[in-house]
């Protein structure tokens, strides 16, 4: 559906994308994924027509972004980072205006105008002056306005940024409901969204494409070996981290273990196997027999964003993830992205 | 083509649903009056003044009311286009709704078109306000109405001119204080270019006067069609209208 070879842009000082390549199947959900200045609006507005490609080729449906733009602009819907609306226009007014620039008249145009209007719940502010709603409700009349002629892809740039957490749910939850008609294109800088929304990702950074894959294969090319976290309390005094680490890593098919976390009388080992699954059992019984107790067993669960964090090849920060054992949420991680960008 | 009315129909919109319009046809009627007043009352004094003296002075609607107040809406103009074109495209670009457009099906040509359309309307519809006036000089008068009507082509045609270049103007930046307030110098030194005219007959002086927009409108005055003044202002529309969408265009470029 969308295929972009070697596309470039180079602005007089710097280049903001640099010979990005990768393809997007038909009803796809993909994930644009990057810190702030990596290149992500700028690719989209060059997919969008609005910017030209210094150099390189981008195609949508088969028409050329340079050569048949009006049929490119046929075929998609863009949400720009702010929602382009006429904020003096009721939402029908303005959705009438979009459908009829877009090419639907008549009947049709305000069939398709009820439709978004029901689609992206926004029927209750229908005879709103757009200049009143809030931020979500502009948001998803900017989504209307995207998809009103139902167009074959949509290019969404940011479209959670600066809601709230019960907005960005509704939002995301009404693009995943979008997919199966369109083929999706949307830009972030958070993880988990495209971890929750999307099943592909394309990862760049500085201009440059540095992965593209579905979420599942990036999430376990991070991964490598399976790893487990396990903690081990001691039933009377304080736990010996040495030792205890020395006689889990004696267990068969165990090829690292680290401390993690240590408290009083209570350890927590992350520890690495080729087969997670087929050590658990020797784990236990390993603990359990040197007279130690098995509070807790998991999957040590890897996040995108560690992902994100070795394939930008920015610093991993264990520290964030040793705290709680858990890998840090995104919103810290992108805030110490951002600096770097 | 289609497409152009619809930017037109949504410009015109706006213009309505903001007071801009309201205001701009309010200020244009009340100033208008006044030279109405103004220029009906002195031909009236000068006719009383004339027949008491016993004087056969000659009066002439056209000459003595008519074309002075034609005149006088062309000022009022140079006043109220920097107003109408400033927002046409410097608000988009502030509020980005530019990016829609610019991403939607249609051309630059036809988003162009479609709001220097409007804006001429707009302006139209403050002409349209003066019939009010005028009325009553067909009622109590005698008046030609030919000139009258060459006359407010001359007008609309000069209005068309700068309001190209307003637009033009607009798509250079952001901000409308900005775009209205160059639009402003630039008509008002298109206008007072002529000039020069009265000390300089030099090739240089005799371009700059050629360039400015009251050269053109003194036949369309006094009521004369000229062509080669009508054809002086339809290139300088399309001279202005293309000179906007180049700028539409490197807009991508730089941005």
């Amino acid at each position: 559906m969308i295929a972009v070879q070697e596309l470039t842009k180079r602005y007089a000082r710097n280049t903001a994308v640099d010979h990005i390549s990768f393809a997007v199947q038909r009803g796809q959900i993909v994930g644009f994924l990057g810190p702030n200045g990596a290149g992500k609006t700028t690719t989209m507005r060059m997919l969008t027509c609005f910017l030209p490609p210094t150099s390189g080729t981008a195609t949508v449906a088969g028409f050329d972004v340079l050569e048949h733009p009006l049929e490119v602009k046929r075929r998609i819907g863009y949400l720009p980072e702010t929602p382009p609306l006429y904020l003096e226009m009721r939402a029908t007014e303005y959705l009438t205006f979009v459908g009829s620039l877009k090419g639907l008249r008549g009947a049709e145009l305000s069939n398709r105008v009820n439709f978004v209007l029901d689609r992206c719940a926004i029927s209750d502010v229908k005879e709103k002056v757009l200049g009143k709603l809030s931020k979500g409700y502009r948001q998803r009349v900017g989504l209307a306005q995207a998809i009103i002629h139902n167009p074959d892809v949509l290019i969404l740039d940011e479209p959670t940024a600066g809601l709230d957490p019960k907005q960005i749910n509704e939002t995301r939850d009404l693009i995943k409901s979008l997919a199966g008609d369109h083929t999706i294109i949307l830009s972030t800088h958070i993880l988990p969204e495209v971890e929750q929304t999307c099943e592909q990702v394309i990862i760049i950074n500085k201009g440059k494409l540095v992965a593209t894959d579905s979420v599942h294969n990036l999430q376990d090319r991070a991964r490598g070996a399976g790893s487990v976290l396990i903690e081990v309390a001691a039933r009377t005094g304080p736990l010996d981290l040495a030792v205890a680490k020395s006689r889990l890593e004696q267990v068969s098919g165990v090829t690292r273990v680290l401390a993690r976390e240590s408290r009083e009388n209570l350890g927590v080992f992350e520890v690495e196997a080729h087969n997670d699954r087929a050590i658990r059992g020797d784990l236990a019984r390993a603990i359990v027999q040197a007279g130690w107790d098995l509070n807790e067993m998991r999957t040590a669960a890897v996040s995108l964003e560690e992902v994100f964090l070795q394939l930008t090849g920015a610093e991993h920060q264990p520290a964030a993830a040793d705290e709680t054992g858990l890998p840090a949420h995104a919103p810290a991680a992108t805030e110490a992205q951002e600096p770097a960008s | 083509m289609r497409n152009v009315w619809i930017i037109c129909r949504k410009e015109l919109r706006s213009y309505f649903v903001s007071p801009i319009a309201y205001i701009l046809l309010a200020m244009f009627a009340i100033v208008f009056g006044f030279f109405f007043w103004n220029v009906v009352g002195y031909f009236v004094y000068m006719g009383i003044e004339g027949q008491m003296r016993g004087e056969m002075f000659p009066l002439n609607v056209n000459e003595q009311v008519i074309r002075p107040l034609v005149s006088n809406v062309s000022v009022i103009g140079l006043f109220l286009i920097p107003i109408i074109t400033m927002r046409l495209f410097a608000e988009e670009k502030r509020t980005g709704t530019i990016e829609l457009l610019v991403t939607s099906p249609v051309r630059d040509a036809e988003v162009i078109l479609g709001k220097w359309l409007a804006a001429l309307l707009l302006y139209a519809g403050m002409l349209v306000l003066t019939a009010f006036n005028f009325i009553w000089l067909f009622k109590y008068g005698n008046p030609d109405w030919k000139p009258l009507a060459v006359a407010y082509l001359g007008l609309l045609l000069q209005a068309g001119m700068l309001l190209a270049i307003g637009t033009f103007i607009s798509t250079l930046t952001r901000n409308q204080i900005i775009a209205g307030a160059l639009t402003f110098g630039v008509c008002l030194l298109l206008w007072v270019l002529e000039w020069v005219s009265g000390y300089e007959t030099a090739t240089w002086a005799r371009v700059l006067a050629y360039l400015s927009v009251l050269t053109h409108f003194e036949s369309f005055g006094k009521g004369l069609l000229t062509v080669k003044d009508a054809v002086f202002y339809v290139s300088a529309i399309f001279f202005g209208l293309f000179l906007t969408a180049r700028s539409l265009e490197s807009l991508r470029w730089r941005s």
